[in-house]
C-alpha cells in the first residue's frame, strides 16, 4: 500500500510533521512504514520557463539557441537543445545553471543521485541551463500522458499548466513536491488498504481531526432499476451488489489533480470513468467497475457462477476457461464479467459509451483468491476483495464516484440504485474491560484515557454498558484482547512497563533427547568432525545416484505435493545424499582431511497416509583425507560408549548396503539389535557424487541410541592382585573373522577373563595360501586372589578347543 | 706424618683443580681415596704410628679426607651441570616451527546460536521441548486461529504432504502440542526446522530455523512479554542492546508486537548493516490469542500467556555477520572452522 503524504494531508488537514516523524508515529501506532519515496529529492533549480525566441546553431544542423524567459520580470537564459519539438511561446520545464534534474532521457531508470547541470557550451554557443522531459523530471509519460516522449514537456499545451507562472518551481505545479509512503498492512486491518483508512490512522496518531471527503450526489429524476434489474443468485459469494447508471458520458481525460494522486499511487491515468473507478479503489478500498450499458443484453444482471470449461474473454483479451466454482457477473445471456477480478471484453467501455452501468459489490474474498489462483490472475481489485470487504463500504465508495462524476462532469448520474444486500452487516460490541485489559498489558490505565483512544479511531463507545460499537469496517475487533490492542498501541507499546513474569517457578531444561544429541556432538567434535546442516528434502533421482534397488523400502517416501522442483520434492529417509553432497563440495574445492557430522531427521512414511511419518533423528558422520574404516569405527564406538551404551558391540559384515564398499560395510550390533552403520562408500556412489577419493560414511540411529543410552555410572573396584597374560599366535582361514575369534575367546574365557588385544596380523610368504596368521594377549584375573598356574591353563585349554572346533589352529 | 697427609691434601687438591672433566675426577678419587689410594694407604700404615698418636693421626686423614671429597663433589656438580647445559644448548628447537593441532571439530554457527538461546532461557526456567516437523494442518494452522481458506495460509507458501499433513511453517506448532498437554504453567522453547516455499537465495531457503517461545500462567502480561524479550536481546547482542516493540498482526497472539534491537555496528545510529535505520528487526511476538487457549482446551479467563518465534539463521547470521544464508547449508568446512 503506498500513499502520497499530501492525499492523506488533505483529509487530515491539520497534520504538520516531517516525513521522518509521520513514519516513526505511524510504525509505532500499528501502520508499519516500509519505506518512502521523496519524489523531488534530485529536482533543484527546476522552473516554469517561457521560450521567447529560437535560432538555429551556427555550427550543428541538429541543435537550436532558444533565450528562455525565466521569471515574470523577464530575466532571459540562452539555452541550447537538440530537442525538435519546441517552438517560440513554449512554456517549458527550465533547469538551470547548478540545478539537478532525476535522470537521463536516454535512461530508462532514474539516477539514484540524479544528474548535476552546469553552464557550458553546445558546439561553441554558450548554454546556460537544460529545458526537460519527463523522464528528466523522474517521472515517465505512462504517468503524465500529455508529455512528449521523446522530447521537452511542452506545459503550455496542458489546460492546467499552461497559465503556470514563468519562474515558479515545476515540481510543485507538477505534483512531484510530494512524498510516497509504503505501508506494510497487516491482513486483519482491511481499512487500511484504503487511503481513507490510513488518513485516519494518521489523524488518531498524531491527535489530529479526521476530515474525510464531504459526499453528496447530484442525480437526475430518473430511477436506475427503470433501465437495469439485479439478480443474485448466489448470496455467499455475493453479499452485496450495488448498481447505478450514469449516461450522456463525456470520456475525456481527468483532471491534473486526480491524475497526479494516481500517479503517485502507481496507477496510470487512462480516462475519466477508468480514472474515477481507480480513484475511489485507491480511497476506499473497495473496487469498482464500469460496463457499457448499451452492450448488457436483456437489461439484467445476474450474479452466478459459471459453468464448467466455460470460455470467457476478459477486457485485457485472454480467453479464460472458468469453472462452476467461479462467481461471474453475467447479462440476459452471458457472462460480462469474472466477479472481483476482471470484466469481460463485451461489456468494456469505449470510446463510443453513451451510458454505463457502475457496479460497487462486496464478493467472499476466499473465493476470489481461489478464483484469482486458477486462473493465474491477479488484479489490482482481486487483492483488495481478497481480504474480505466491508459490505457498508460498497455504497459509500458508490456514492464517491457519482460525487466525482458530476465534479469532473463526466456524464449524468440517475437516479437511485439496484441495491442487493440480503443480509445487512450491523455493527457489533465488544466490551472492553479496564481491569481486564490493565491486567493483559501490565498497565495502570484509567477509563477515560481509553475510551479516548477508541473515540479518536473513530470506535463509538457506550460508556454505560462499557462497550465499543465496532464500525463494520473494523473487522479485526472481536474480542477484549483486540480491544487490548487498540489501547497498547495508542498508549504506545514503548509506555507498557518491563517486568519479568512473577508468577509460579519452574525447572527449566533439556528434553533427555536434546541432551543426548549434545553429547554426541561433543563426541564428534573432539574426534575432529564439524557440523553441517543440510536439507530434509531431495530429489527421488538421489536413490538412483545412490545404487539403492528399485525394490528397497527407502524408496518408500513422504512426497510434496507442491514441491518447488523435483529437487526438493520428497523427504529424505536416508541422511547420505545431503553428507556425501556436503562432501564432495569441500572435495571439489580441496578442502583436505574433512570430517562431517550432521544430527537430522530421517521421514520414514506411515503405511497409512492419513498418519504423520515417523521423523527419526541420524547422527550422521562423514570423512575423508586422513583415516579410515577404523578411525570411523572407533568414533562410532566412542560415540555409543559416550551415550552409556557400555554393552559389548558386535560388528556384522553383511549389512547390505548398496551404497557402500561391498567388502568394506557393516552393521553395528547391541546385543540383537541394529544401532548403526558404517563403511567406505561405494567407488560407483562416490563418482556418481563426483569424489575422486575413498570416503567413508556411519549413519548411528538416535532413537536406539536412546532407548540404549544409560548415564548411570558405578564404580567398580580397582584390582588388587596381579593380572596373568598369554599370548597366542593362530592361524586360521583368511574368511574367519577376528569378531569370531574374539567372541570364542570371550565364551570360553569365563569370568577370570579380563581383556584380549589383538597385536598382529599377517598374511603372507610364511603363511598357507589363503590363510592368516592371527596373535592375541589375553589377560586374565581374579578379583579374590592371584591365579595359580593350573587356573589360567584350564582356561586357555578351553579356548583353543574352542578355537579348534572352528578350525584354528595354534601357529607352529 | 702431618706433612704427608698436606702434601697428599695438596697433590689432590692441585689435581682437582686442573681436572677437566668428569672422567679425571674420578681417577683423582681412585688414586687418593680408593682402595690402593695414597690416603687409603696411609690409613694402612697406622700401625706404625704410635698408640697415643693414632686417635690424632686418624682425625687428621679423615679430615683430608672430607676435604679432598668435598671438592670431588663440588667440582662433579660443577661439571654435570655443564654437561646438561650444553646438552640443552644442543637440543634447541625452533619454537616459531607449526603447531601440531589435533583435528578439532566445531558446532554449526546455527547450533551456537541455539545453544546460547536455551542457555538464557533455561536460566528463567523454560523447558527446551520439539514437534514434529511433518505436521497435521490442524496444529500448523487452525489450531493457532489460522481457519482454513485464511490468507495468512498463502502468505506463508506452505509445503503440503496431502491435504491434511504440511511440512511446517512455524515452529508454532508445538505451542498446540504443549497446550495440548494441559500441564499449566508451561515455560517453554521449542527449536526446530521449518519449510516455507521460497526460492533458494542469499536471504532465504526453503528450510531454515525457528526457536518458538510459550508462556501461560495465571497473570502473565504484556510488560512480562517485554521484559523477557529484552532481556533475551541484551544476553544475545550485549547488555547496551536497546529493544524497539512495534504493533503487528498474527493470527494466534493478540496483541501483537514485533521486537527491533538497536543496531550492535552502529548503536543505533544507522549504518550500512542495519540499511540507515539503527534498528533490526528480530522476532514476532505477542499475547496467546484466547481462541488458541481454548481450543486447546485451557481457559483463556483463568490463563493468560505470551508466545514469541525467533529465526536462528536471522540470529547467527546478524551475529557473525554473515551475508549469504547459503553458506550455512554448504558446509564448507573452511566456514564451518570459523565457529
Amino acid at each position: 500500500m503506498n500513499t502520497p503524504l499530501s492525499w492523506i494531508k488533505a483529509y487530515v488537514p491539520d497534520l504538520e510533521c516531517s516525513t521522518q516523524e509521520y513514519v516513526d508515529a505511524m510504525t509505532l501506532s500499528g501502520t508499519k512504514v516500509e519505506g518512502y519515496e521523496v519524489l523531488d529529492k534530485n529536482l533543484e533549480k527546476i522552473v516554469v520557463g517561457k521560450i521567447n525566441k529560437i535560432e538555429k546553431h551556427p555550427d550543428a544542423d541538429k541543435l537550436i539557441v532558444c533565450q528562455v524567459q525565466i521569471d515574470e520580470a523577464g530575466e532571459e537564459v540562452q539555452i541550447v537543445t537538440g530537442a525538435s519539438n519546441v517552438k517560440e511561446g513554449d512554456k517549458v520545464p527550465v533547469v538551470l545553471d547548478g540545478g539537478r534534474v532525476a535522470g537521463s532521457a536516454h535512461d530508462n531508470e532514474p539516477h539514484p543521485d540524479g544528474i548535476k547541470i552546469k553552464k557550458g557550451k553546445l558546439r561553441g554557443v554558450p548554454s546556460f541551463g537544460m529545458m526537460c522531459s519527463i523522464d528528466e523530471l523522474g517521472s515517465s509519460v505512462d504517468m503524465y500522458p500529455d508529455a512528449a516522449p521523446d522530447g521537452i514537456y511542452i506545459l503550455s499545451d496542458n489546460a492546467d499548466y499552461k497559465d503556470a507562472p514563468i519562474g515558479s518551481s515545476v515540481p510543485e505545479l507538477l505534483g512531484l513536491h510530494d512524498t510516497v509512503v509504503e505501508y506494510e498492512v497487516t491482513s486483519n486491518r482491511v481499512d487500511c488498504f484504503g487511503i481513507l483508512g490510513i488518513a485516519r490512522e494518521a489523524a488518531a496518531t498524531f491527535g489530529k481531526a479526521f476530515v474525510p471527503p464531504v459526499v453528496t450526489v447530484t442525480e437526475n429524476n430518473e430511477q436506475t432499476k427503470d433501465y437495469i434489474s439485479v439478480e443474485v443468485e448466489d448470496t455467499e459469494l455475493c453479499s452485496r451488489y450495488i448498481g447505478k447508471v450514469v449516461k450522456n458520458i463525456k470520456l475525456a481525460p481527468s483532471p491534473e489533480w486526480m491524475k497526479r494522486r494516481l500517479a503517485a499511487v502507481g496507477i496510470r491515468p487512462i480516462n475519466n470513468i477508468v480514472d474515477i473507478t481507480n480513484y475511489v479503489m485507491t480511497e476506499y478500498s473497495q473496487p469498482m467497475h464500469a460496463y457499457d450499458l448499451d452492450t448488457i443484453a436483456g437489461k439484467k444482471i445476474v450474479v452466478k457462477r459459471a459453468q464448467k470449461d466455460e470460455k470467457f474473454t476478459t477486457l485485457d483479451g485472454e480467453e479464460r476457461t472458468l469453472d462452476d466454482t467461479m462467481l461471474t457477473i453475467c447479462d440476459g445471456e452471458k457472462a460480462i464479467g469474472i466477479a472481483g477480478i476482471m470484466g469481460g471484453e463485451n461489456t468494456m467501455i469505449t470510446d463510443q459509451v453513451k451510458t454505463m452501468l457502475f457496479e460497487a459489490a462486496c464478493f467472499d474474498g476466499t473465493n476470489i483468491r481461489l478464483t484469482g489462483k486458477k486462473l493465474g490472475m491477479r488484479t489490482d481489485a482481486q487483492a483488495k476483495f481478497e481480504k474480505g470487504l466491508d459490505p457498508n463500504t460498497a455504497m459509500e465508495a458508490m456514492n464517491r464516484a457519482c460525487q466525482l462524476i458530476t465534479e469532473l462532469g463526466a456524464g449524468e448520474v440517475v437516479g437511485g440504485y439496484v441495491d442487493i444486500y440480503p443480509n445487512v452487516r450491523e455493527p457489533k460490541r465488544v466490551a472492553y474491560d479496564v481491569d481486564r485489559i490493565n491486567r493483559l498489558l501490565g498497565t495502570d490505565i484509567d477509563e477515560d484515557t481509553m475510551v479516548g483512544y477508541f473515540e479518536k479511531i473513530d470506535l463509538p463507545v457506550d460508556r454505560e454498558k462499557k462497550e465499543i460499537i465496532v464500525p463494520t469496517w473494523r473487522q479485526d475487533i472481536n474480542v477484549l484482547a483486540d480491544v487490548a490492542e487498540e489501547v497498547a498501541r495508542f498508549y504506545g507499546y514503548a509506555n507498557i512497563p518491563t517486568t519479568l513474569p512473577s508468577s509460579s517457578a519452574t525447572k527449566g531444561g533439556l528434553s533427555k533427547k536434546l541432551e543426548v544429541e549434545n553429547v554426541v556432538r561433543n563426541v564428534a567434535e573432539q574426534f575432529g568432525f564439524c557440523e553441517a546442516m543440510t536439507y530434509s528434502f531431495e530429489s527421488p533421482k538421489v536413490f538412483d545416484r545412490l545404487c539403492i534397488d528399485e525394490a528397497d523400502p527407502c524408496r518408500k517416501v513422504v512426497k510434496i505435493s507442491n514441491p518447488l522442483g523435483e529437487d526438493f520434492s520428497v523427504m529424505r529417509t536416508l541422511p547420505l545424499h545431503g553428507m556425501l553432497t556436503s562432501l564432495s563440495t569441500n572435495f571439489n574445492r580441496r578442502n583436505k582431511n574433512v570430517r562431517l557430522y550432521e544430527i537430522a531427521n530421517v521421514y520414514i512414511p506411515n503405511e497409512d497416509e492419513s498418519k504423520l511419518p515417523d521423523e527419526r533423528t541420524q547422527l550422521t558422520l562423514g570423512m575423508f583425507g586422513e583415516g579410515d574404516f577404523f578411525d570411523l569405527k572407533g568414533v562410532v564406538e566412542e560415540v555409543l560408549e559416550a551415550t552409556g551404551i557400555k554393552d559389548m558391540k558386535t560388528y556384522d559384515p553383511n549389512a547390505g548396503k548398496n551404497f557402500l564398499h561391498p567388502g568394506r560395510q557393516a552393521n553395528v550390533l547391541v546385543g540383537d539389535t541394529v544401532v548403526a552403520y558404517l563403511g567406505e562408500v561405494h567407488p560407483e556412489v562416490a563418482e556418481n557424487y563426483n569424489m575422486k577419493t575413498k570416503a567413508y560414511v556411519a549413519v548411528i540411529d538416535m532413537p536406539t541410541v536412546m532407548q540404549l543410552a544409560n548415564f548411570t555410572v558405578k564404580y567398580t573396584g580397582i584390582a588388587k592382585y596381579p593380572a596373568v597374560s598369554r599370548d597366542i599366535s593362530m592361524v586360521m582361514k583368511k574368511e574367519i573373522l577376528v569378531g569370531e575369534v574374539e567372541e570364542i575367546i570371550r565364551k570360553k574365557g569365563g569370568k577370570l577373563l579380563e581383556e584380549y588385544r589383538l597385536f598382529d596380523i599377517y598374511e603372507g610368504d610364511q603363511i598357507e595360501k589363503g590363510y592368516k596368521s592371527v596373535a592375541y594377549s589375553i589377560s586374565f584375573r581374579a578379583a579374590d586372589h592371584t591365579l595359580e598356574e593350573q587356573e589360567i591353563t584350564a582356561v586357555m585349554d578351553k579356548i583353543l578347543k574352542g578355537l579348534e572346533e572352528k578350525g584354528i589352529e595354534l601357529r607352529k | 706424618m702431618k706433612e704427608k697427609l698436606e702434601a697428599i691434601k695438596e697433590k689432590a687438591l692441585e689435581q682437582i683443580k686442573n681436572s677437566q672433566q668428569l672422567e679425571s675426577l674420578n681417577e683423582v678419587r681412585i688414586s687418593i681415596l680408593g682402595k690402593k689410594g695414597e690416603l687409603t694407604s696411609v690409613l694402612k700404615s697406622m700401625k706404625e704410628v704410635a698408640p697415643e698418636d693414632r686417635p690424632k693421626v686418624g682425625q687428621m686423614v679423615n679430615e683430608v679426607r672430607a676435604e679432598i671429597e668435598k671438592l670431588l663433589e663440588e667440582k662433579k656438580v660443577a661439571f654435570e651441570k655443564k654437561l646438561r647445559e650444553e646438552k640443552m644448548k644442543a637440543e634447541t628447537i625452533d619454537v616459531t616451527l607449526p603447531a601440531k593441532k589435533p583435528m578439532v571439530g566445531h558446532r554449526h554457527p546455527n547450533t551456537i546460536a541455539l545453544e546460547e538461546i536455551e542457555r538464557i532461557f533455561i536460566g528463567m526456567g523454560y523447558e527446551v521441548v520439539e514437534g514434529p516437523e511433518v505436521e497435521y494442518d490442524y496444529y500448523n494452522f487452525e489450531a493457532l486461529n489460522i481457519p482454513a481458506n485464511h490468507p495468512a495460509k498463502d502468505e506463508q507458501d506452505t509445503f503440503y504432504i496431502n491435504k491434511d499433513i504440511v511440512l511446517r511453517t512455524q515452529t508454532s506448532s508445538t505451542q498446540v502440542h504443549e497446550l495440548e498437554k494441559g500441564r499449566l504453567p508451561i515455560r517453554m522453547i521449542a527449536p526446530g526446522r521449518v519449510y516455507r516455499s521460497d526460492e533458494v537465495d542469499a536471504t532465504h531457503s526453503p528450510t531454515f530455523h525457528q526457536v518458538e517461545g510459550l508462556v501461560v500462567d495465571k497473570n502473565i502480561t504484556f510488560a512480562d512479554l517485554k521484559g523477557t524479550l529484552q532481556e533475551f536481546a541484551k544476553e544475545v547482542f550485549g547488555e547496551d542492546t536497546k529493544v524497539k516493540f512495534r504493533p503487528h498482526h498474527f493470527p494466534f497472539t493478540e496483541p501483537s508486537a514485533e521486537m527491533d534491537v538497536s543496531c550492535f555496528k552502529c548503536g543505533g545510529k544507522g549504518c550500512r548493516f542495519c540499511k540507515g535505520e539503527g534498528w533490526i528487526e528480530i522476532l514476532g511476538c505477542g499475547m496467546v490469542h484466547p481462541h488458541v487457549l481454548e481450543m486447546s482446551g485451557i481457559d483463556p479467563n483463568e490463563y493468560v500467556g505470551f508466545a514469541f518465534g525467533v529465526g536462528l539463521e536471522r540470529i547467527a547470521l546478524l551475529k557473525y555477520e554473515i551475508d549469504d544464508m547459503r553458506l550455512l547449508y554448504e558446509n564448507d568446512t573452511r566456514f564451518l572452522k570459523q565457529f
